[in-house]
């Protein structure tokens, strides 16, 4: 066993001079440094960048391939249709908007690159709707560090709610506590002797859901609590333990192709309970994809979600962002992504509207700290000085029909407590297209 | 020649190195202020990722053990860097001596699993010791998932290394953590510069080209081939924590299996055995799939097929890469650049001062020549 086909034997005419190995680092490293050698420098710099009289250059990192791409690769696409439709109206005090669109594959250590990009490449004014808890939270603390707004991050994470650590920092989705209580109550509310299970993913998400839970329905409200992991690609142990626990409820804080096996599963083995999914994995469209159309509609009667956005088929803002999907996403499939995409896109331009004549990076923070932002969600935002979430309470839908709209419960969470509220929509203005007064 | 002047012709050697090392990593430090700060971040990146290279290209090159899973080892000192500097913040502790505190959890961390890899790579040959380090890789996310402590996918938090106050108006802060980069590498590569100069690099080229005559001249391979892989591991891992710094995190996510055979592709294109060649791999690891990204997207392609090519046209073009290197210079870009290179050394020194006997073996003479591949 002599040599090896790929590690050559060093060799040499003899003679020959040996050359220092440092030489050729000292060459290679010389020839890297002049290669990367650009004319800009890296002393601090002033003005606010991403924003001149004409346009407002705003960046967001996004999984449009990799495991995520199938449940959200949707959400830029409709945020930028509904910027098109805002800068055919005339933009935002006269600045049409740029929304630059980095991929990330849901990977961190991308993401941690692509945002570095968008921050010192593409000069961005703001950073908008980064998605995933594990994928921005590598990046929280370098925005931080930058100054750069970090507004309305796609995330139920309570990590984007910490005003006195990351003062640039602010949530868009409802919190998975919120959800997880919202729907623990529901639970009680329709069928208070019903067993109650969840099953959640294995990290912030199940655990601060849970959490939620059993804020609702105290410490032992819960009968068993079963975890799964996005690199394992089934659920059966799960299902089954949920099954022998005699759960009659399900509650689920799964993303959407976690929910559909879920339910797969289920009925694979002849099991029917009721399932009761948040606002993540609660999609029905993207659902009956998953489950097929011959199935799905089947399997779906009854299913219960949380959400905050204005879902109802029929409504103003649906039919509007109907619309701008038709005119300017070439009429892609809509479903909540594409309302989630335009809601975020619609609070952004508030918030631009509401940040004066010539908006700073200061001045956007402070209109969305100012809490006068309406939104265009089922309940008013919760934004203010000392709160970056941007809502505290969810409204229940049910699947009916096949048609999946809200039912008259809706849930919001102060403090550690959950009460019962009335739904206050906003109402369409201006064509979807916000005013600075 | 007695072993005297063998000594001092190493200590010799040996001041040559760190003083280029020092001189080069100067150098380094100067060329940052000519940089923006997304490229210093790139510098940063490169820097740690050389770290890895050139330890892996002193093992494949010099001791022929295959590793294909050199980005666990690079994990390992991250997390090592994480598990410790992580705590240390929470203790209130910060500045130099949280990061000399996690950069030794980083050694602790990345030695270990490096001399549980060597003491395999002692036993195993070729192929296996491959498949062992593929392995490995393949079972980082499940045991980053697994083992409490390690964050899961998510991944581990680091504390953020900020620009020290007397620097503050000087730099931003990739600029510093490109300083941070380039000094790690510096202290992580000059050592393996010398010890692959040294009678220690002497060991390992005769290990790779006999094990029984090396044996019968009364080396021991199995430690050579353990103190090799620790060497390359510990560089690795400091490249790791280098990168757990610039990130502010570690998690699995970034130590997939292509990016482990990246590495291997980088130290092939570069040429095995060379640290000038690692360090050119490292800087195509980090720029070469960013320049692909940037042409791709400035080329105005339709948005699906720009999609369909994000991230998989930099592989094709590594791959296209590696076949038209071996083809043309069977010794890597190194090889190719030491023709002309070595002339200009000659005309510089007319005597060359070896450090060996002339007629010495030819296959254990110390030399930064790779052979060609295909002529093996």
């Amino acid at each position: 066993m002599r040599n090896h086909a790929t590690t050559p034997t060093p060799r040499r005419a003899p003679g020959r001079a040996p050359r220092p190995p440092a030489v050729r680092a000292a060459a290679a490293a010389s020839a890297g440094v002049v290669g990367l050698a650009l004319t800009a420098c890296s002393s601090p710099a002033a003005a606010t960048p991403g924003i001149d009289d004409e346009t407002v250059t705003v960046g967001t990192h996004q999984p449009l391939t990799g495991p995520a791409a199938a449940g959200f690769a949707s959400i830029s696409a409709a945020t930028s249709a509904y910027f098109e439709h805002v800068n055919a109206n005339g933009g935002i005090n006269g600045r049409t908007i740029e929304y630059v669109v980095k991929d990330d594959g849901y990977n961190p250590a991308t993401t941690q690159t692509v945002v570095r990009e968008l921050v010192q490449e593409d000069e961005v004014f703001a950073m908008l709707n980064g998605l995933g808890t594990p994928t921005h939270s590598s990046v929280l603390d370098y925005l931080d560090q930058n100054g750069v707004p970090d507004l309305f991050v796609a995330s139920g994470s309570t990590t984007w709610n910490q005003p006195e650590e990351y003062p640039n920092t602010f949530g868009f989705n409802v919190d998975y506590v919120v959800e997880g209580a919202a729907l623990g109550q529901y639970a009680a509310d329709q069928d208070p002797g019903a067993v109650v299970c969840v099953l959640g993913q294995d990290d912030d998400f199940g655990e601060t859901f849970l959490q939620g839970v059993e804020l609702a329905l105290g410490a032992d409200g819960v009968a068993t609590y079963q975890t799964y992991s996005t690199s394992n690609e089934d659920v059966t142990a799960q299902i089954g333990a949920m099954r022998k626990a005699g759960c009659e409820i399900n509650l689920l804080a799964t993303i959407n192709g976690f929910t559909a096996m879920s339910l797969g599963t289920a009925a694979k083995m002849g099991w029917f309970p009721q399932w009761y999914a948040s606002s993540s994995g609660g999609d029905y469209p993207t659902l009956v994809e998953f489950l097929g159309e011959d199935v799905g509609p089947k399997l779906l009667d009854g299913f219960v979600s949380a959400n905050y956005l204005p879902n109802s088929p029929g409504s103003d803002w649906y039919e509007l962002f109907q619309q701008i999907n038709d005119e300017h996403n070439a009429g892609a499939p809509f479903d909540g992504n594409t309302v989630y995409g335009m809601s975020v896109g619609y609070l952004f331009a508030e918030a631009l509207a509401k940040a004066g004549e010539d908006p700073t990076r200061e001045s956007l923070v402070e209109a969305v700290e100012s809490g006068e932002l309406a939104g265009n969600g089922i309940l008013p935002l919760s934004f203010g000085p000392d709160d970056h979430a941007a809502y505290d309470g969810v409204g229940i839908a049910v699947v009916s029909g096949g048609v999946q709209d809200f039912v008259d419960a809706t849930y919001r969470v102060d403090g550690d407590t959950v009460e019962a509220v009335e739904p206050e929509p906003v109402p369409l203005e201006d064509d979807g297209v916000p005013t600075s007064d | 020649m007695t072993r005297t002047t063998a000594r001092n012709g190493a200590r010799s050697s040996t001041r040559t190195i760190v003083l280029r090392a020092i001189m080069l990593t100067v150098l380094a430090l100067a060329a940052t202020f000519a940089l923006d700060p997304f490229r210093n971040y790139q510098l940063a990146v490169v820097a740690a990722t050389f770290c890895a290279t050139a330890g892996l290209t002193l093992l494949v090159g010099l001791t022929g053990q295959l590793s294909l899973g050199h980005g666990v080892l690079m994990a390992a000192g991250g997390y090592g860097y994480a598990l410790v500097a992580g705590p240390a913040a929470d203790a209130g502790l910060g500045g130099v001596g949280r990061f000399a505190l996690g950069i030794a959890g980083a050694l602790v961390l990345s030695a270990v699993v490096g001399g549980l890899l060597g003491l395999a790579g002692a036993r195993l040959r070729g192929p296996y010791l491959a498949g062992l380090t593929l392995a490995l890789v393949i079972a980082l996310p499940a045991v980053a998932t697994q083992v409490p402590g390690l964050g899961k996918d998510q991944g581990l938090g680091v504390p953020f290394e900020a620009v020290p106050a007397p620097l503050a108006g000087v730099m931003v802060v990739e600029q510093w953590h490109a300083w941070i980069a380039i000094v790690v590498a510096a202290v992580a590569v000059t050592p393996l510069v010398v010890l692959r100069s040294g009678p220690a690099g002497l060991r390992m080229r005769a290990t790779h080209g006999d094990e029984v005559a090396a044996r019968l001249a009364g080396i021991s391979p199995a430690r050579v081939k353990v103190t090799a892989f620790v060497a390359s591991s510990v560089s690795a891992g400091l490249g790791g924590a280098v990168l757990a710094v610039v990130a502010q995190n570690v998690g699995p996510g970034r130590y997939s299996l292509a990016f482990s055979l990246l590495l291997l592709v980088a130290v092939v294109v570069g040429g095995l055995g060379s640290v000038g060649g690692a360090a050119v791999g490292a800087a195509l690891v980090v720029l070469l799939p960013w320049l692909v990204d940037t042409v791709v997207s400035g080329a105005g392609m339709p948005a699906d097929l720009e999609q369909r090519l994000s991230g998989n046209l930099a592989v094709a073009v590594f791959g296209a890469l590696l076949v038209a290197v071996t083809v043309a210079w069977p010794g890597g870009l190194a090889g190719a650049t030491a023709g002309p290179r070595a002339r200009l050394a000659r005309r510089r020194r007319p005597a060359p001062a070896p450090v060996l006997d002339p007629d010495t073996d030819p296959a254990q003479e110390p030399t930064s020549d790779p052979q060609p591949l295909t002529e093996r």
